[in-house]
């Protein structure tokens, strides 16, 4: 139940993009068209779903303070935490040439739709900040870090989604004053969206 | 004397005609996170320069034993060490703006600026105009920080830097703070005005 809450929480209150703003960078390049922007959505979210608990187990069994006790009692007081970040994004970085050579021997069709963007995911902030966020609240479980990462994967593959259909209708269809074209009125059309979705704010099952 | 001038443009390029955060759209997370107060923005203005000119100078060093089908590994590896020293540098001095940057100092990691200047410059260029090059983005993102973190305080807590500077006759007169500018979503407005003066500004930015 508690996971169910963390898991739409993560989806619609703590949204990746509307809340934190993690992940803007491909959020503003891969959002002119709904296809791609899907596309690159299900790839993060995939990701996020595989890093969130590798790195969790990480985070538990060799970096916390103490963390190594389970080797042998004079393990216990060691504290490498100042690792993480080294750690977090070798994992990140490893997972996705893993998961890119998997995709691209097993699922051909897959691989051709999301090949182009799987390279790109290990310099995708959200994917980091997924990891940092899990490690800073200290999740008590292996399955609520892999609820959280669902959770955010879909939020942030929302957000893509909807705001890649809003540009493409404006694109086609407004008169956009000139120096707002394109990015602009992207950030605009974000900021609106992010106030739209602090409604959510409180929600609870 | 071309080599000089050719530096120059280096630094200076980033501040405005090719600011990596207005112009490039580079490393807007954090453009968006951190800058509900001035402080925090400068910080990590500041830790941004820092890291971007060092990684520019190691891997415009070695740029040329990289092999280059592992070379992302390699310059995530150089820029996540920095980070490190950068993250602890912050917890042992200043402890309280680095609760405040939370994951943000970490997220300097997989900042768009930082890869994208190691790959476009840095990994082309010698040392001196890498360093150039990483200190002037530094600055022009630094820039849009403080710019942001600037209006959202003053308009959102009528303070800068933690002192009232919105007098209590205004108070008075029935003044009362925006509390809108608070929320983070009011900083992608601020960024998008500051995109558009400078694009009304520089007609050959506009998109058509």
């Amino acid at each position: 139940m508690e996971n169910l809450n963390l898991f739409i929480r993560s989806i619609f209150v703590d949204n990746m993009i509307f809340a934190y703003f993690l992940g803007m960078c491909s959020f503003l390049a891969v959002s002119k068209n709904v296809k791609t922007a899907f596309g690159l959505g299900v790839a993060v979210t995939f990701m996020l779903v595989i890093t969130l608990p590798v790195n969790w187990l990480l985070q538990t069994y060799v970096l916390s303070p103490g963390a190594l006790s389970w080797l042998g009692e004079e393990y216990a007081s060691v504290d490498l935490s100042f690792l993480s970040l080294i750690m977090f994004i070798a994992v990140i970085a490893s997972m996705t040439q893993l998961v890119e050579m998997a995709v691209e021997k097993y699922s051909p069709s897959l691989y051709a739709s999301l090949g182009i963007f799987l390279p790109l995911i290990a310099v995708n902030c959200a994917i980091l900040g997924g990891s940092l966020f899990m490690q800073q609240r200290g999740f008590g479980s292996f399955w609520t870090a892999t609820c959280a990462g669902a959770g955010w994967g879909l939020g942030w593959l929302l957000a893509i989604t909807a705001v890649a259909a809003i540009r493409e209708r404006i694109a086609s269809y407004s008169n956009v004053p000139a120096p707002l074209r394109g990015i602009g009125i992207t950030f605009i059309v974000t900021a609106l969206m992010g106030i739209a979705f602090m409604s959510f704010l409180g929600i609870k099952i | 004397m071309a080599e000089k001038i050719d530096n120059r443009s280096v630094f200076f390029n980033p501040f405005s005609k090719n600011n990596p955060v207005v112009v490039q759209v580079l490393g807007i997370c954090s453009v968006l996170a951190v800058t509900v107060k001035l402080e925090p923005a400068l910080v990590m203005g500041m830790s941004v320069i820092a890291v971007l000119a060092f990684s520019n100078v190691i891997i415009s060093l070695i740029r040329n034993t990289i092999p280059t089908n592992i070379r992302i590994i390699v310059q995530l590896v150089v820029v996540a060490g920095l980070v490190v020293i950068v993250d602890q540098l912050l917890q042992a001095y200043a402890y309280d703006v680095s609760k405040q940057l939370s994951v943000f100092i970490g997220l300097i990691i997989t900042n768009c600026i930082l890869m994208g200047r190691l790959e476009a410059f840095a990994m082309a260029n010698r040392p001196w105009p890498s360093l150039l090059d990483g200190i002037g983005n530094g600055i022009g993102y630094a820039l849009v920080l403080v710019i942001v973190g600037f209006f959202r305080e003053l308009l959102g807590s009528g303070t800068l830097l933690g002192l009232t500077v919105v007098p209590q006759s205004f108070y008075d007169a029935g003044y009362v703070n925006n509390g809108l500018m608070i929320l983070p979503p009011m900083a992608l407005i601020v960024v998008a005005c500051i995109i558009w003066v400078q694009r009304s500004r520089n007609k050959d930015l506009q998109e058509h």
